[in-house]
């Protein structure tokens, strides 16, 4: 499985990554790199077998029905790029 | 119309009624100020990590058993990746591949016809937060107050054939959540919010391309934008071009349906298990204990009314339509005795509905209490007042004359006259003081005797029992 | 005082030989001599440690220890925070351009625990960026150096940790592993470090890379160390759901139990090519020693572990690829100076905010998670990652640990594997499997190999199996002197 350039943009898009033209070949060749390395997982056979997602085989705990957390809102937006009135703000959505 | 088919599905959100959100200790109370109910979990900052709310599962579950659904022993939760700016992580936790309920279905009808809608699945997720647009001197301000309320996505098959028909599932679905207590269905704080799947083919055909309108929240606009997008889809195909599938919203002002830009780009979710939570089991015991505190359901509730009041299926359902409304016919039918229930089901179909109708309220929140109501019933059934004094008595219940119907009889002296002399009297008087009518009468004009019950009635201010006058006045009459 | 244990450090502060303040200022004094030549630390801030150590002063207890070395106060010790724990009121940076100016609101977990031990917090260590890099060269703030060589990696991504030890500017360090992240530096540098059992420390607090794989351990001089901090650090926490409930053990408590009779596993294909000679004949060394110390070897096979790699290359990167995405210069973090509308906003921040090395991970992610490449890569990868974990259960049904090489290799030097990433990646060939599989693995030093560079010889234990790789490594460092050697020019 090789990457077109196209692919590469279209993966670029998705992750929200500005690759320019020059990167865009860069990335492609590195990628490749690293999917040709990958390959060798297609050669085994896996009929049969459950994927694990989890390092432990354990299940969800659940977390009882309370209020435990108070308005932080000042700390938090102290590192924010910009707010104004409590909200974030950013360029504008149209929907 | 008629040679087209309208296939329509139907995903609706409720917001659950937890006190906490799905994954975090932050509360879900709706209208605080911006983002003070946005913790460190629920804005992703670097490091933190989702613990489910236990009771979201238990709405899931007392969902899932009502509309006969199967409970999924493990259900796994997984990520919906996408970016947007009220969804602090860049992705959406979701149930994917396994969801939580799968299967059931929801009775409806439309006029006197009954309809079985399946349901596909119904998921738990987290809500996102709010955009708002305005104000910001051509920015987009985010609140976060809203980003992982708890959240059940119930997804119908492609069931439903017509406008009326997805109006009636969302409102029977609306009546259902908030009967099981799952969700308060406050479609203006977007509670209840439903997206419509619309296709349209000529019948036999395969599925049609489909077009989702987006977040519905009210069922009027969902019946106009449907209607809408419906025509607009027949106009296209008939016009020779292939309908695209899109996201549309619905403008409530022009009534038309629009493609939303912010979905135009290609879309891939990019869907994988959440490393951070783990398989949610849920065992046969807990679903048992679930069960057990379940109200009875509308269906079976119908079910009952029709065998032990003898009330007809449409009646029955009429009554189960919300919660508040079955309440209120219980309580009514408790004070008034079963032997009384098809007269408190009439009362409460007819006059009452009417009432709160025209005054654009619920029966939750009746002027007349359900036990007021019996009380009135009751009276007409001993034959205290007549059915037309009776709604005098309701109209002085409904404008708080009194705190009960024997009050109000007692106070304004409306008890029924029964008294056989008393009539014979009151009729003595009425015949001799109209000897014009009782001749007409005689000479064969039937409308005359009703001139003659009028005038008895007329002197009894109406308390006389009518039958009784009719009965003494043909005797007299009649020799 | 900068070679003592922490036991020494504990009994020199209850003997009030030194104080908590003097202690910290003596680590302090050394950073800012040490450090600049290293770039270990990339935030120091001498008020708040300071005022920590005066805190601690009050909770150090006065007089001679309580019996038992897992009973030892550690109130009052220094150590250093890799910069990806959360660090209330300091900058966290995860080695980031992205959090370049993030000053944590909150502490991770870890951070708490130890906190609440009474240690005193030096500064932040560098590290690569978001965790992602075998050599450190990842990181925004610069490479970190070998304390050993300058001219060398110290291993990654848990560098600025390994490096800080080894250089004794501070006496022990938090790290975290993905795929070895504090095994291989560990080795690199010539330290003790161990990663527990997936789960047994809270992920609460700690910037998520891989989260099925990411675990905090503690990187120290020895193994009693390492029992130490684990004894503080581990725990359950309610915030972490994959945080597993079981009662606190004292991990220190088999350390003084010799090892006769114990099994020791060999994985045939730990020992085959691939492995340097100098790194083997250090190995082959300790395991000699330890035959002498009473433990037998077995050898056993991990027949799938050569897929471990690529199958890591898969599943961290998707997870990566999905964790990063809160980094949209929204609430924090990095925005770009100039951008046109949302998306262009995005995709600036984010291009300038992370370095290539993240990029090409968010990529790969990306990649093997989209429509119509989900079954061939991610589940495939998932499916053949419990193949890797079912051959470590055969192999500890004939012995009790494992044993190898940490790293193929002595400490590179800088650009010999930064221009091909896959070179790069098979630097974790011994340490991936164990995260994969959720066992705890450790390295200790075990010799020098060419350019007089450390060797780290692998441990990797059973779930849940952290105390006798503590007993077996502490039993080894008893009977050898690696573990006390450092940098002659360092002294």
């Amino acid at each position: 499985m090789s990457l077109t350039p196209e692919d590469v943009s279209r993966i670029a898009l998705l992750s929200r990554i500005e690759l320019s033209p020059a990167e865009r070949e860069t990335t492609r060749e590195q990628l490749n790199g690293i999917l040709g390395f990958i390959e060798q997982l297609q050669a085994v056979d896996t009929a049969g077998i459950e994927p694990m997602a989890h390092a432990v085989d354990v299940v969800q705990r659940l977390r009882p029905d309370v209020v435990t957390e108070t308005d932080r809102r000042a700390d938090f937006q102290a590192v924010a790029p910009e707010t104004e009135a409590g909200l974030y703000l950013v360029p504008k959505v149209i929907e | 119309m008629s040679q087209w088919e309208v296939v329509i599905g139907l995903e609706t959100h409720a917001q659950l009624q937890t006190k906490s959100k799905i994954f975090s200790g932050s509360s879900i109370a709706f209208g605080a100020e911006p983002n003070v109910q946005a913790n460190a979990v629920d804005i992703a900052l670097p490091g933190v990590l989702p613990v489910l709310n236990r009771e979201a599962v238990v709405c899931a579950i007392k969902f899932g058993l009502a509309v006969g659904a199967s409970i999924a022993p493990r259900s796994v939760f997984a990520r919906k990746n996408y970016f947007y700016p009220d969804l602090p992580k860049g992705y959406q936790i979701s149930q994917f591949e396994i969801p939580v309920v799968q299967g059931g279905g929801l009775a409806i009808r439309v006029g006197e016809q009954e309809k079985f809608i399946r349901l596909t699945r119904a998921h738990l997720e987290e809500d996102a937060g709010k955009s708002l647009h305005e104000d910001f001197h051509g920015r987009t301000g985010i609140d976060l107050n809203r980003a992982g309320t708890p959240l059940l996505e119930i997804v119908t098959e492609p069931d439903m054939r017509s406008s009326a028909e997805a109006v009636a599932y969302a409102r029977a679905l609306h009546a259902l959540v908030q009967w099981i207590g799952i969700c308060d269905g406050n479609m203006q704080e977007g509670s209840f919010r439903c997206d419509a799947n619309v296709s349209v083919r000529r019948p036999g055909e395969p599925l049609g391309t489909r077009r989702e309108i987006k977040n519905l929240n009210s069922f009027r606009f969902m019946q106009q934008a449907i209607d809408f997008e419906v025509q607009w889809q027949i106009n296209e195909i008939s016009e020779g071009r292939a309908i695209r599938q899109a996201t549309v919203l619905f403008d409530p002002d022009s009534g038309e349906t629009r493609a939303m830009r912010s979905k135009e780009d290609a879309h891939d979710y990019r869907y994988f298990p959440d490393p951070d939570l783990l398989p949610l089991e849920i065992g046969a015991d807990w679903i048992a204990q679930v069960k057990a505190g379940l109200p009875e359901l509308p269906q079976a509730m119908q079910a009952r009314f029709q065998a032990d009041y003898g009330l007809s299926a449409y009646d029955a359902a009429i009554l189960t339509a919300s919660r508040a409304m079955a309440d209120y016919f219980v309580t009514a039918v408790a004070a008034a005795g079963a032997a009384n229930a098809k007269a408190v089901a009439n009362w409460i179909m007819g006059e009452l509905a009417a009432r709160l109708n025209k005054n654009d309220m619920d029966v939750a929140n009746s002027p007349i209490s359900a036990a007021q109501l019996a009380g009135l019933v009751q009276r007409i059934a001993d034959n205290t007042i007549s059915n037309n004094i009776a709604k005098k008595v309701f109209e002085a219940l409904w404008n708080g004359e009194g705190q009960s119907a024997d009050e109000i009889i007692d106070q304004q002296g409306l008890k029924q006259i029964t008294d056989s002399g008393a009539i014979e009297k009151i009729i003595d008087e009425v015949l001799a003081a109209n000897q014009k009518s009782v001749g007409e009468f005689r000479a064969g004009k039937d409308k005359a005797f009703n001139a003659l019950v009028g005038q008895a009635m007329k002197a009894t201010k109406g308390k006389a029992n009518p039958q009784q006058v009719n009965d003494l006045l043909r005797k007299k009459l009649g020799g | 005082m900068i070679n003592s244990s922490l036991r020494e450090l504990s009994a020199a502060l209850a003997a009030r030989k030194i104080s908590a303040v003097e202690l910290a200022t003596l680590f302090l004094d050394r950073i800012d001599k040490l450090n600049p030549a290293l770039n270990a630390f990339i935030t120091i801030d001498r008020e708040q440690t300071l005022a920590q150590a005066r805190a601690a002063e009050a909770r150090v207890p006065k007089g001679t220890q309580s019996a038992g070395a897992g009973n030892t106060p550690l109130a009052g010790i220094p150590l250093a925070h890799k910069d990806i724990f959360c660090t209330r009121g300091w900058r966290t940076s995860c080695g980031s351009r992205m959090l370049e100016n993030f000053v944590s609101p909150y502490d991770a977990h870890v951070v708490e625990k130890l906190a609440a031990a009474g240690m005193v917090t030096l500064g932040k260590l560098n590290m690569d960026e978001f965790a992602m890099g075998s050599s450190n060269e990842t990181s925004f703030f610069g490479p970190v150096k070998n304390p050993w060589d300058t001219a060398r990696v110290p291993g990654g991504s848990s560098g600025g940790s390994a490096a800080a030890i080894a250089a004794r500017l501070a006496p022990a360090a938090t790290g975290t592993d993905t795929g070895g992240s504090i095994r291989q530096p560990a080795a690199l540098c010539g330290l003790t470090g161990l990663k527990p059992t997936y789960g047994v420390v809270s992920r609460y607090g700690m910037i998520a890379f891989a989260s099925s794989l990411d675990q905090a351990g503690p990187m120290a001089k020895s193994a009693e160390d390492c029992a130490l901090l684990l004894n503080a650090m581990a725990g359950f926490d309610s915030r972490d759901s994959t945080s597993i409930e079981r009662p606190a053990e004292d991990y220190a408590r088999d350390l003084e139990k010799p090892l006769t009779g114990l099994r020791i596993g060999l994985p045939r294909e730990f020992f085959g090519a691939g492995m340097d000679d100098d790194v083997r004949a250090a190995v082959e060394a300790a395991l000699a020693e330890y035959r002498k110390l009473g433990a037998i070897t077995v050898e056993v096979s991990l027949p799938n572990s050569g897929l471990s790699v690529p199958a890591y290359y898969v599943i961290a990167p998707a997870e990566a690829s999905s964790n990063l995405s809160r980094f949209d210069g929204v609430r924090y973090g990095y925005r770009a100076p100039e951008y046109g509308d949302l998306n262009d906003m995005y995709s600036k921040s984010r291009a300038l905010g992370f370095g290539a090395e993240v990029k090409r991970r968010i990529l790969i992610g990306t990649y093997v998670l989209s429509h119509g490449y989900y079954d061939a890569y991610y589940l495939k990868a998932q499916k053949i990652r419990r193949l890797i974990a079912a051959d470590f259960q055969k192999a500890f049904e004939s012995c009790d640990v494992i044993m190898g090489p940490t790293s193929p290799s002595v400490a590179f030097a800088f650009g010999a594997k930064s221009a091909d990433p896959v070179q790069m990646y098979l630097s974790d060939i011994y340490t991936i499997s164990t995260n994969l599989a959720g066992l705890p693995g450790m390295s200790l030093p075990c010799g020098f190999g060419a350019h007089g560079m450390p060797v780290g010889l692998q441990i990797i234990g059973n779930w849940f199996g952290e105390a006798r790789m503590l007993q077996a490594a502490h039993q080894y460092q008893k009977a050898s002197d690696w573990h006390v050697r450092m940098p002659e020019e360092l002294k």
